[in-house]
């Protein structure tokens, strides 16, 4: 199967008239048309063609920027679908299908019946649509490219997927369709052009086998369960939940995947559904463990006159390696629970870790991350004492580069007992920071007769004093 | 005279606590040990530096919550002492619990069998707290880099009340007791 106009149909499927549309994409420097539709290509423009040169021709144009990566999810979903014809479908370049239908063309009716039931429903579908059917790989391919149903000795040479300049030296030397290459002799052909064209004349031929790789499904993490009668009882809906849980534990394991986010759904009689979801502290697949975790959600539905369908959604997963039991960090896994408890409550970024970075500012020489992407630090760097506890800078009332032997903070007169200092610290010049925009600091530890320690700052470029922080 | 690290000795475990006081953050570290829940509200503007809790005890196993709001911060307590993953939980609060609230964080604690210890303003104790400290810097003329504090235990439910002065020695990790200038030497060490 050959859509020729794979990305163009993708963006005009459901149009209803056709103007002269083609998607564009940047190569280099100049923007060149990717895909284009039929009233485009009746007017003379072509794949590859700048779009300024497009413009020139036709300049009712429209364009819209190319997006491949919608087209392969397209192409994909375009092989689920084929998969109605038979088990065997992989994908044939960045615009093709490939089916090996050995076995399966009587359960249609036939060659031509299943063809044409292809052609139906890509013609309702609104897609471009070229069928080829052969005996082998390369028979096929040809024939969806340059001729369906045509005798594959008469098809040109460049229908065995060789490249451009291939078919062009072949051309010069005369051998213009597929039928005269097999006429020729072998070794030359070999020694002039590489065992690559061969291969290729050969896989067309059926000399040399060329299976179909079926892509293989991604896994899908999810569970549903319908109930005859609605139900309405928590405990009732955890038993449910608990019976959903088992088997989407089951897959996880099977794939070495463990539940990062979970999302159940309850759909209540009346069609109105409710989601609970769930964001785990670390990846879990261990069903006893995440149940209970699921009670506070669950304790805040609405069942309304009864649900009737629930549906358990593992939506995001992370891989999780088999692990072996008893030797594992029980504490960690506790803690993890933990945290997933009170996440539910006040939100899992909330639950925070130190970590430092490297900046001589204090208040910016840690970062708090969230505790359930990162591991604890270690590799504390203290080469001065720092306070514990650090405020925005309270003025003072002192004057001079020496701290002050008598002030007032809070209320509160202080003596200073002993200063310790200082220690000169330089705003970020790279970083635009209002609260170090009086400049260089000079940091002075000051233990008071009082008993307090604090922390002062004098600022030389911008006189003054200020409290900022309190070592106990 | 030395203590080990771990705050049981004049912390009885299974039980929540009190600090107040300008030294109550380093105490509070100084309890924490190895692995603790700091529960802090959000809208505290005041940080809490890791560097300087590092004189004190690894502030990497310090798991830091933000609560919106103080019922919140008692429900994430109650929930962190109840489990017992984490041994020692840390509450800061900014109202004065209620009866009700400090026994209930009683009742968690012993049925998770972790310590808690609520930083509280001065005056704002709960009536339900086992023990009461007061911790205060003092100003130590001999040491330089000196941790000296005074603790005061202003309530006890099940002990004698006391003044101690301690020292924290970050090198060793090593709390000492040590007799005050003018105190009888006779209330150096802490209750059983």
């Amino acid at each position: 199967m050959w859509f020729p106009r794979l990305a163009s149909n993708r963006v005009l499927r459901g149009c209803p008239s056709e103007p002269p549309f083609a998607l564009i994409r940047k190569e280099g420097n100049a923007e060149r048309i990717y895909c284009l539709n039929d009233p485009a290509q009746s007017l003379g423009l072509h794949r590859g063609m700048s779009l300024a040169d497009a413009r020139a021709l036709c300049p009712e144009l429209r364009i819209e920027p190319a997006r491949p990566d919608l087209d392969a999810r397209f192409l994909g979903v375009l092989r689920r679908w084929a998969m109605r014809y038979c088990p065997w479908v992989g994908r044939e370049g960045e615009d093709g299908l490939v089916l090996d239908v050995t076995g399966s063309t009587h359960l249609w009716g036939g060659e031509e019946a299943m063809l044409e039931d292809m052609r139906a429903a890509m013609a309702r579908a609104g897609v471009a649509l070229r069928l080829g059917l052969g005996a082998t790989r390369g028979a096929a391919w040809a024939r969806a490219h340059y001729g369906e149903g045509a005798d594959l000795a008469q098809l040109p040479v460049a229908a065995l997927r060789v490249d451009t300049e291939t078919v062009t030296a072949l051309q010069r030397l005369g051998l213009r369709t597929i039928g005269d290459l097999q006429g020729a002799a072998r070794a030359p052909l070999a020694r002039r052009f590489g065992p690559e064209l061969l291969l290729r004349l050969d896989q067309a031929m059926g000399a040399v086998p060329e299976p179909v790789t079926p892509e293989a499904e991604s896994p899908h993490y999810a569970t549903r369960m319908t109930l005859p009668e609605p139900i309405g009882l928590v405990s009732d809906v955890m038993g449910v939940t608990e019976r959903l849980l088992k088997p989407l534990c089951t897959k996880l394991l099977a794939q070495h995947m463990g539940a990062r986010r979970l999302m159940l759904t309850l759909r209540r009689v009346d069609q109105a559904s409710q989601q609970v979801e769930l964001r785990l502290a670390a990846p879990m697949r261990d069903a006893a463990r995440i149940l209970p975790l699921f009670q506070r959600g669950v304790d805040t539905v609405e069942a309304g006159f009864g649900i009737d369908m629930l549906r358990l959604e593992a939506v995001q997963v992370e891989p999780l390696a088999v692990q072996q039991i008893g030797s594992a960090d029980h504490g960690a896994d506790r803690l993890n629970d933990l945290i997933t408890r009170i996440g539910t409550r006040i939100g899992l970024e909330n639950i925070q870790r130190f970590q430092p970075t490297d900046s001589h500012i204090p208040e910016r020489s840690f970062l708090t991350v969230p505790a359930t992407h990162s591991l604890p630090a270690s590799g504390w760097q203290v080469p001065r004492p720092r306070p514990i506890t650090l405020f925005p800078p309270e003025p003072i009332m002192a004057k001079g580069a020496e701290p002050p032997a008598r002030f007032r903070w809070r209320r509160m007169a202080f003596t200073t007992g002993r200063a310790t200092g200082p220690e000169r610290i330089a705003p970020e010049w790279w970083r635009e920071d209002p609260a170090w925009a009086s400049g260089l600091r000079d940091y002075w530890k000051i233990d008071t007769r009082e008993g307090r320690r604090l922390w002062l700052f004098y600022t030389p470029q911008k006189p003054g004093w200020y409290v900022q922080g309190e070592f106990a | 005279m030395r203590l080990s690290l771990k705050p049981q000795p004049f912390l009885r475990s299974t039980r929540v606590h009190e600090v107040c006081g300008p030294a109550a953050f380093a105490f509070a570290a100084l309890c924490a040990g190895k692995q603790a829940f700091w529960i802090r509200e959000a809208w505290l503007a005041d940080i809490v530096l890791p560097q300087g809790m590092e004189a004190y005890g690894a502030p990497s196993g310090i798991l830091l919550a933000r609560p919106a709001s103080q019922i919140d911060a008692l429900a994430v307590a109650e929930e962190a002492l109840k489990d017992g993953a984490a041994p020692f939980v840390i509450l800061e609060i900014t109202r004065p619990l209620d009866l009700r609230e400090g026994r209930r964080l009683q009742l968690a604690a012993k049925a998770g069998g972790t310590t808690g210890l609520c930083i509280i303003p001065e005056g704002m104790g709960s009536n339900a707290a086992e023990t009461r400290w007061r911790a205060t810097p003092v100003f130590d003329p001999d040491r330089e880099d000196s941790t000296l504090m005074r603790w005061e235990s202003i309530k006890n439910k099940s002990g004698t009340l006391g003044v101690w002065y301690v020292r924290w020695d970050p090198q060793t990790h090593h709390l000492h007791v040590v007799p005050p200038v003018g105190l009888q030497p006779g209330s150096a060490g802490l209750p059983e």
